[in-house]
C-alpha cells in the first residue's frame, strides 16, 4: 500500500477508535461531574485533609481554590528540584539552579511542560514521580474542573454556587484519569515502553563499544503525559525517543490517549446541558479545523521544501524512520491542536508550512480540540464571541443556551480570548528587541523569527512542544516564559470562572423564534469563522515574516 | 479582608488535598505500574527490551547505535541513521560519528540552514563512497538524523544499499544477508501504521552469527 493511502487507513482507525468511546466516555464524565455520591477513597481523602464535599463554592472561592491549589504545586515543585540531591533515586543527579527550577515547577502547574533541561542527565527518579507526574495528573483536573464550572454556569439558574472545587479536582484525577492511565501505561509497556526504577544498563555493542543506555520509569509517565495533554517529556527526545514511544502502535496510542477526553467532553458538555447537538456542533468545528490543519501540515511534509530537504529527497530530517511522514504529520497535529506538546519527531526541522502549521494551531488558542477542559472553555468562549458578533448583525440582545449574553459575559470572553495574542505578541516583540537574542537562536531568517514565535505561543497556550533549536536556558527566556505560562493560564481561567459565576446568577430565557440557533452548520460556519478571524487579525503579520516566508522561499 | 482570608483557606486547603494526591498519584500509582511490569512478559519491555547474546547484555532493540568498524576499508556492519546530536565534540567534524546512546535528540535545523544543507552533502558523500554508488542512490534516511538520534531501525532501501558491502566483506553467500534482512524487516503495524523498518543492532547480530567474521 502507498505511503498516503496507509495514512489514511491509520487515520480512519483513529477516527473510529475516538467514535466508539465518544459516547460512553462523556457520558461517563458527565455522570463524575453531577452525581451527589463519593466515593470510599474520596471520602477517606476528603476526610484527611478536612475539607467539606458537600458545600458548594461561589465563583470566587472557586477561583481562590484554583489558584491557592496552583501556587502550592509551584512551590512543592521548586522545593523538590531544589532538594534532589537529598531525595533517593537521584544518581547523583543534584539539586537544580533555580531559574530552571522556577520555570519547570510553573511549567508543569500550568500543564504547559515547556522543557529547559535534558531529563535523563538532570531529574531524578523520585521528582519525575513525586512531582512532574502528580502535575500531569492534577494540572489536567483543574482544567477539567474549569469547564466544568463553566458548563455549570449554562445549567444553573438564579444561584451563586458553581460547584465544590476540591470534589471537581479529586473526581476528575481519581475517576477519570487516573484509571485510564494505569491502562494505557500498562498496554504501553506490553508495546515496549519502560518502566524501570534503576538508572540505565550497562552494554557492549557488537564492535566492542561499551555504552550505558539511560532507563526510567516512563511508561507511568508516558499515559498520563497525553492522556493529560501535558506533554512533557521523562526523555529528552520526548515521544520521538524508542523507550517512550517504540513503535507505530504505541504512536497511535498515543495520539488516541491525546484527543479522547478533548474530544468526548463535547459529549459531557452536551448531556449536561440537555441538548446533545449542542456538543456535535462545538465538535464539527473543532474536526473540520483539525482536518484542515492535518491537511496542511501532512501534505507539506510530504513534499519536501527547502535545500537540505531537496538534497536528502524527503524531509526526514528529525523524523523516526519507524513513523515516516504521515504518522509525524498525524503526531504533531494533534499534539499542538490540544495543549500536550509531546512530540514524536523535531517541530524545528518541519518544513515551513508544516511547522507553520502547528504554530497555528495553537495560535488558533488550542480548541483543535484544545486541551483537557481547557479546550471545551476555549471554545464555548469563542461560541460566546460568535453569538454575540451574531447579534450585533441583526441588533438583537444576543442569547447562548438560555442564558442572555450582557456587558459582563462579553468582557470576561474578551478578556480569555485575548490573554494569549496579547502574550505572544509582546513577549516575541520584545524577545527580537533583545541583543542576545539572535545568539539564542538555532536557525536564522524567517525561521529564526519561527523559532521566538513558537516559543511565546507554546508557553502562552501552555503547551509546551518547542522549535527546540532556540536555546532558552538564559535567564531572560526562563523568566519571560514562566511569566507566559502563568499569565497565559491563569488570566483565561480566573475570566472564565467569573463569566461562569455570571451565567449561573442568571435567569433562564426562553427560546423564542428570535433565538439564534447554536446546533446547526449555520452556527458551525459562524463559530469556526469566528476563530478563523481572530487568528488571522492577531498573527497574519507575524505569520507572514516567519513560516510563510520561509515557505515561499 | 474577606477576598484575602478566603484566599488563605483555600490555599491551605489546596495544600494538603496535593499532598493527599501526591501519595496517591505519585507514589502509589507508579508503584503499582511498576510492579505490574515485573511480571512475565512485561519484564523484558520494562527493562528496555536488553538484547543478550551470550549472556552478556549487547544493547537494546529499541536503541540505535551505530557500531563502529575497526578497519573502516573492511566494514561488516549494517549501519545505522547518523546522530544529529553527540556527547563528544570532537565527533561534529565527522559525518557520521560513532553512536552515543547518552544522549538524545534532534539538529532541530531547517531545511533551509546551509549548516544542515552541508552535514546531509558529508553525509551523502560518505555513505557513497563507503557503499561505492552515486550520490543519487543513497535514501533519505540515510543522509538525515531522526528526532531522538537513537533511530533503531533504517529503511528497507538503506538496509538494501549496504547489502553488498556487507557480503563483500563478511563473506556471506548474497541470498543468505539477503535472508536475514528480509528475517529483519518488519512491515507497517497492522499493514497501515508507522513505515516498514529493518531493525540495525538485530540484523548485524543475526550477520555475525551467521557466520560473517567481524
Amino acid at each position: 500500500m502507498s505511503d498516503t493511502g496507509a495514512g489514511f487507513v491509520q487515520l480512519g482507525i483513529l477516527l473510529v477508535a475516538l467514535a466508539v468511546v465518544y459516547r460512553p466516555l462523556g457520558d461517563y464524565m458527565a455522570r463524575v461531574f453531577t452525581s451527589k455520591k463519593h466515593l470510599k477513597v474520596e471520602r477517606v481523602l476528603y476526610r484527611v485533609v478536612r475539607v467539606n464535599p458537600d458545600s458548594e463554592q461561589r465563583w470566587t472561592t472557586y477561583a481562590a481554590g484554583v489558584l491557592g491549589f496552583s501556587f502550592v504545586s509551584v512551590v512543592v515543585l521548586y522545593l523538590l528540584q531544589r532538594l534532589q540531591s537529598v531525595l533517593p533515586f537521584n544518581f547523583g543527579r543534584g539539586t537544580l539552579d533555580p531559574a530552571t527550577s522556577f520555570n519547570t515547577a510553573v511549567s508543569f502547574v500550568t500543564n504547559t511542560n515547556w522543557q529547559s533541561y535534558v531529563p535523563e542527565t538532570v531529574m531524578g527518579h523520585t521528582v519525575q514521580m513525586a512531582g512532574l507526574t502528580v502535575q500531569n495528573f492534577v494540572s489536567a483536573a483543574v482544567g477539567l474542573a474549569v469547564a466544568v464550572a463553566l458548563v455549570r454556569g449554562f445549567v444553573r439558574a438564579k444561584t451563586d454556587r458553581l460547584g465544590n472545587v476540591w470534589v471537581d479536582i479529586v473526581r476528575g484525577a481519581v475517576r477519570i484519569l487516573l484509571p485510564i492511565a494505569f491502562l494505557f501505561a500498562i498496554v504501553l509497556i506490553a508495546f515496549g515502553t519502560v518502566m524501570s526504577l534503576t538508572k540505565g544498563v550497562d552494554v557492549t555493542g557488537p564492535d566492542g563499544v561499551q555504552h550505558t543506555i539511560a532507563l526510567a520509569p516512563v511508561a507511568s509517565q508516558e499515559s498520563i503525559k497525553e492522556l493529560g495533554t501535558n506533554g512533557g517529556g521523562i526523555l529528552n527526545a520526548n515521544s520521538a525517543h524508542p523507550f517512550e514511544n517504540p513503535n507505530s502502535w504505541t504512536n497511535l496510542i498515543e495520539i488516541f490517549l491525546i484527543l479522547v477526553i478533548p474530544v468526548s467532553l463535547t459529549r459531557t458538555f452536551g448531556t449536561m446541558v440537555g441538548n446533545k447537538r449542542q456538543g456535535t456542533a462545538l465538535l464539527a468545528v473543532m474536526g473540520i479545523l483539525w482536518a484542515g490543519m492535518l491537511t496542511l501540515i501532512w501534505w507539506a511534509e510530504a513534499h519536501p521544501n527547502g535545500p537540505a530537504a531537496l538534497l536528502a529527497g524527503a524531509g526526514m530530517e528529525g523524523k523516526e524512520t519507524r513513523f515516516g511522514i504521515p504518522s509525524t504529520a498525524l503526531f504533531a497535529n494533534s499534539t499542538t491542536g490540544t495543549s500536550t506538546g509531546a512530540v514524536n519527531g523535531a517541530h524545528d526541522s518541519l518544513s515551513g508550512l508544516g511547522g507553520g502549521g502547528a504554530l497555528l494551531n495553537m495560535l488558533f488558542s488550542e480548541i483543535t480540540p484544545g486541551g483537557v477542559g481547557t479546550g471545551l472553555y476555549s471554545i464555548l468562549v469563542f461560541a460566546i464571541i460568535a453569538v454575540f458578533l451574531a447579534g450585533l448583525m441583526v441588533g438583537r440582545t444576543p442569547e447562548y443556551l438560555g442564558k442572555k449574553l450582557g456587558r459582563r459575559e462579553i468582557t470576561t470572553a474578551s478578556i480569555a480570548i485575548l490573554a494569549m495574542p496579547t502574550l505572544v505578541l509582546i513577549g516575541s516583540g520584545v524577545a527580537l528587541m533583545m541583543k542576545d537574542t539572535a545568539g539564542a537562536l538555532g536557525n536564522s531568517g524567517a525561521h529564526g523569527l519561527s523559532e521566538v514565535l513558537y516559543a511565546f505561543a507554546s508557553t502562552s497556550n501552555n503547551n509546551g512542544s518547542a522549535f527546540g533549536g532556540i536555546t532558552v536556558t538564559s535567564n531572560f527566556f526562563q523568566s519571560t516564559l514562566g511569566v507566559c505560562m502563568l499569565l497565559g493560564r491563569f488570566i483565561p481561567i480566573i475570566a472564565v470562572l467569573c463569566l461562569a459565576g455570571s451565567l449561573a446568577s442568571q435567569k433562564r430565557v426562553p427560546e423564542s423564534a428570535g433565538t439564534l440557533p447554536t446546533t446547526g452548520p449555520q452556527f458551525v460556519t459562524m463559530l469556526a469563522g469566528t476563530v478563523l478571524l481572530v487568528a488571522a487579525l492577531t498573527f497574519v503579520p507575524a505569520l507572514a515574516l516567519g513560516p510563510i516566508a520561509e515557505a515561499l522561499a | 479582608m474577606i477576598v484575602v482570608k478566603s484566599i488563605v483557606k483555600q490555599t491551605w486547603a489546596g495544600l494538603r488535598v496535593l499532598l493527599a494526591l501526591t501519595v496517591l498519584l505519585g507514589v502509589l500509582y507508579p508503584l503499582a505500574v511498576w510492579g505490574v511490569s515485573r511480571i512475565p512478559g512485561l519484564h523484558n519491555q520494562a527493562e528496555g527490551s536488553v538484547v543478550n547474546e551470550n549472556g552478556q547484555p549487547v544493547g537494546s532493540s529499541l536503541i540505535g547505535v551505530d557500531p563502529v568498524a575497526a578497519d573502516p576499508d573492511h566494514d561488516p556492519w549494517f549501519h545505522n541513521r547518523p546522530q544529529a546530536v553527540t556527547a563528544d565534540p570532537k565527533d561534529s567534524n565527522n559525518p557520521l560519528p560513532p553512536g552515543d546512546p547518552s544522549v538524545s535528540g534532534a539538529s532541530n535545523k531547517a531545511a533551509d540552514n546551509p549548516d544542515l544543507v552541508k552535514a546531509v552533502q558529508a553525509r551523502q558523500d560518505a555513505i557513497a563512497k563507503r557503499e561505492g554508488v552515486s550520490n543519487d542512490k543513497v535514501p533519505a534516511d540515510a543522509v538525515t538524523a531522526s528526532g531522538s538520534g537513537l533511530d533503531p531501525a533504517i529503511s528497507p532501501a538503506y538496509a538494501e544499499l549496504q547489502v553488498p558491502r556487507v557480503v563483500r566483506v563478511t563473506g556471506l553467500p548474497e541470498a543468505k544477508v539477503r535472508q536475514l534482512v528480509a528475517d529483519h524487516t518488519s512491515g507497517r503495524g497492522a499493514g497501515v501504521l508507522g513505515e516498514p523498518t529493518v531493525n540495525v543492532l538485530e540484523l548485524n547480530l543475526a550477520v555475525r552469527a551467521a557466520g560473517g567474521h567481524a
